[in-house]
């Protein structure tokens, strides 16, 4: 059966994944991770001190999520500074990874994540999150799973998964639906949910579907970055 | 990674190990650290290009935008060199309006590469008087562990060298998806900042985070060939503490035969 | 006053849970370990139903039934009795502030200094920029204090610090100092190795100094590997 998406891919199809963990020396952690053309590299500080004092939280630390586009990421460049965009994105993000976190034994600290997209083609936050979730596991931050992200949509009547930037401006028919999933990668916890278009609630639940299925390549790509980063220092890995 | 402070004691051995001609990475003092070049970090710019010297990493990308020239030079394009330090590179930097250092490394940048003369603007003209490209390059450190300035110009100018005109519909609107030529670049002339920085009566280059940190004052030199003759482009002296007469007379004796190191690299990685 | 530091036997805390000839696996937040009823959940892991599941990045070992964790990356966390290495930052009339590299900040009250000392020299036995090597007495979420009083213990005066990550200090310690004693050794150098990952070494030349740096960053990056012991002896072999 021949493809109906512009580059080939079958509906369920993800592109190509490209995911590296210690990309940036003097984070605690740090990553990077690429469906297609889309790119994001993320950074982990902390837990470290909360300033100013008024927003610790003497219960548990926080996290705090900065994502941006890189100036030159996008055809159009874009002018450096707040954007509203970002910091709907950046907060989304921030809920899309704390239920993963355990930062009970870090009182008063605060976690920062930096997420930049270095390259954008559609996907960016999805690509973003699963960075920041190599990132945060990397900087040896207790976590209850990893978290699994992707952009699942519909063009027309076709479910489709990692929607490109051409299929997110699809507009025949019943135009495009864009749907951010995240999830606990081995937990039935959806911790993003996002959605902009017109889409069926029995579509919904099959995209849904479609969607669990493909987090586990992510999560394999996930895992198996955080383990080259042990198995490049020499470790012996002795499998059980 | 730390944000401690350096320590009076570390200084002050560092001092000593300068004053031998020593340091922790067994370099000389006017040693550069491994460089490497990878282009077109992302292809939705007109040109991009990450560069590494050691563990300090910097990526420059360009954007071709059309607007109007300055009304005293209607027969010139534009150029702008912009940049922030981003948290994502050093615990030190934090988010929210640039500190100094944040507005200083692209102005080095931009007064290395500009005075340079390197880019000709009368042929970055679409319309005269009415209509002109301005090449915007952003620069962004990834992982700071010293000399930012320097590595950040390298790639600026490598950025710059693989960039291409989008392509202008007749209809006068950008096609960011079509590449064109390369922009109107002057083959020989390389722009290279060199940073000279100090500790106590040493002078040494490209300094790890550690010794960055450490060290008394710095002071950045552009500097290119043109017609042959090795210029200096531009400069600055960063902070309180002074430099003796003989201090810049041993940085000049320096600066050309790092120059001639730094272009041969240079033109040999990037064909 | 000068104060000399020429051993710290107490600066050293044995970590007997190193132990290079246990079989280990490197696991991802979230991933099971084992199943089994039998296992119970040591330091970083949790039961999940029948498994034993990772909080961390690390490395999972098998002490008995007991499953652990051992983290390859992460904050240091303070804990009393630590020996750690700081830098002062500040001059209050009851202290000195302490920079020891973790969330919370250290603080030395003026009694807890060596000997007796005036509120009014207290900057010219410590000042800002210099360091001490201390140990924690008490942690609490608003602050860490720490005490110079102990063998080993006080201001570090010439040599240098550095530091790496806290979490591979169990390795260049070695068990029971073996590690770092053969650096010492080898290099001549007094050697102070603080639980919050910074390091102090002082030497008779700086070339030794460099050396012993050298070869605690060569033993720091090959976290976990077997045979390390006589992976640095002939890396002094080699580079006499």
């Amino acid at each position: 059966m021949t493809s109906k998406r512009p580059d080939g891919r079958k509906n369920d199809e993800l592109r190509p994944i490209k995911a590296e963990v210690g990309i940036i020396p003097n984070a605690d952690g740090s990553a990077l991770f690429a469906f297609g053309d889309t790119l994001a590299i993320a950074a982990v500080y902390g837990p470290k001190k909360l300033h100013p004092q008024h927003m610790q939280n003497p219960a548990t630390g926080i996290l705090r999520c900065n994502y941006a586009l890189l100036s030159f990421s996008v055809s159009e460049r874009i002018r450096p500074g707040p954007n509203r965009r970002a910091k709907e994105i950046s907060k989304v993000t921030e809920w899309a990874l704390a239920p993963a976190l355990d930062l009970k034994a870090f009182p008063n600290t605060v976690v920062d994540i930096e997420i930049y997209i270095l390259q954008a083609d559609a996907g960016t936050r999805t690509a973003g999150i699963n960075a920041a979730s190599m990132a945060l596991a990397h900087a040896g931050i207790p976590m209850k799973d990893l978290v699994c992200s992707l952009a699942a949509g519909k063009n027309d009547k076709e479910l489709i998964l990692d929607l490109t930037k051409t299929e997110e401006d699809y507009e025949e028919g019943e135009g495009a639906t864009d749907f951010a999933f995240a999830k606990l990668a081995n937990h039935d916890e959806f911790t993003l949910l996002q959605m902009d278009g017109k889409i069926q609630p029995e579509s919904f639940i099959e995209l849904k579907k479609m969607s669990i299925a493909a987090c586990d390549e992510i999560y394999e790509a996930q895992k198996s970055a955080l383990k080259k980063v042990v198995e490049n220092n020499g470790t012996e890995n002795n499998k059980k | 990674m730390s944000t401690m402070e350096t320590s009076n004691l570390t200084k002050e051995k560092l001092r000593n190990m300068f004053a031998e001609g020593k340091r922790f990475d067994s370099r000389g003092l006017f040693d550069f650290r491994d460089l490497e070049i990878e282009l077109d970090v992302s292809n939705k710019a007109e040109g991009s290009a990450r560069v590494r010297l050691g563990k300090t990493e910097v990526i420059a990308g360009v954007k071709l935008e059309i607007g109007e020239p300055y009304s005293d030079s209607p027969d010139k394009g534009n150029l702008m060199v912009s940049g922030d330090l981003l948290p994502i590179a050093s615990p030190r930097f934090e988010a929210g309006p640039p500190g100094f250092e944040a507005i200083e490394l692209p102005r080095l940048v931009d007064r290395a590469i500009r005075s340079s003369e390197i880019l000709d603007f009368s042929k970055l003209v679409i319309k005269s008087g009415e209509k002109v490209w301005t090449v915007i390059v952003d620069v962004y450190p990834i992982n700071d562990d010293g000399n930012l300035i320097d590595a950040a110009t390298i790639a600026a100018l490598v950025a710059l060298r693989k960039a291409k005109f989008p392509e202008l519909g007749k209809d006068g609107k950008i096609n960011y998806k079509k590449k064109g030529t390369l922009l109107p670049l002057a083959k020989d002339i390389v722009p290279i900042s060199l940073s000279f920085y100090k500790l106590g009566d040493s002078l040494f280059l490209d300094p790890t985070r550690e010794e960055e940190e450490a060290s008394d004052t710095r002071i950045s030199f552009g500097i290119s060939k043109w017609n042959g003759q090795y210029m200096l482009n531009s400069c600055q002296k960063k902070g309180a503490v002074s430099l003796s007469s003989s201090e810049i007379d041993e940085m000049m004796k320096i600066i050309t035969q790092k120059f001639d190191e730094l272009d041969a690299k240079l033109k040999s990685m990037i064909k | 006053m000068k104060e000399e530091i020429n051993e710290a036997p107490e600066a050293h805390e044995n970590d007997s849970s190193f132990d290079s000839s246990k079989k280990r696996k490197v696991v991802v937040p979230g991933e099971i370990i084992v199943c089994g009823e039998d296992f119970l959940p040591g330091e970083g892991t949790r039961r999940e139903g029948e498994n034993i599941v990772a909080n961390k990045f690390g490395l999972a070992e098998e002490q008995g039934r007991v499953i652990k964790l051992i983290s390859i990356f992460g904050a240091f966390v303070p804990r009393r009795g630590n020996v750690v290495i700081g830098r002062v930052t500040d001059i209050t009339h009851a202290g000195w502030l302490v920079d020891i590299d973790s969330a919370t900040s250290g603080f030395l009250p003026i009694e807890e200094s060596p000997r007796f000392i005036n509120r009014n020299e207290m900057d010219q036995y410590l000042a800002i920029g210099d360091v001490i090597s201390a140990k924690i007495w008490s942690v609490k979420s608003r602050g860490i204090d720490l005490t110079l009083k102990g063998k080993g213990l006080g201001k570090l005066e010439n040599g240098f610090i550095f530091n790496i990550i806290p979490s591979r200090v169990p390795r260049v310690i070695g068990r029971e100092g073996s590690m770092v004693n053969l650096i010492k050794e080898r290099t001549g150098c007094n050697i102070t190795v603080g639980q919050n990952g910074w390091i102090w070494i002082r030497g008779s030349s700086i070339d030794e100094e460099i050396k012993a740096r050298k070869a605690i960053e060569l033993v720091s990056e090959k976290v976990h590997l077997g045979g390390l012991t006589e992976l640095v002896e002939n890396w002094f072999e080699k580079n006499e």
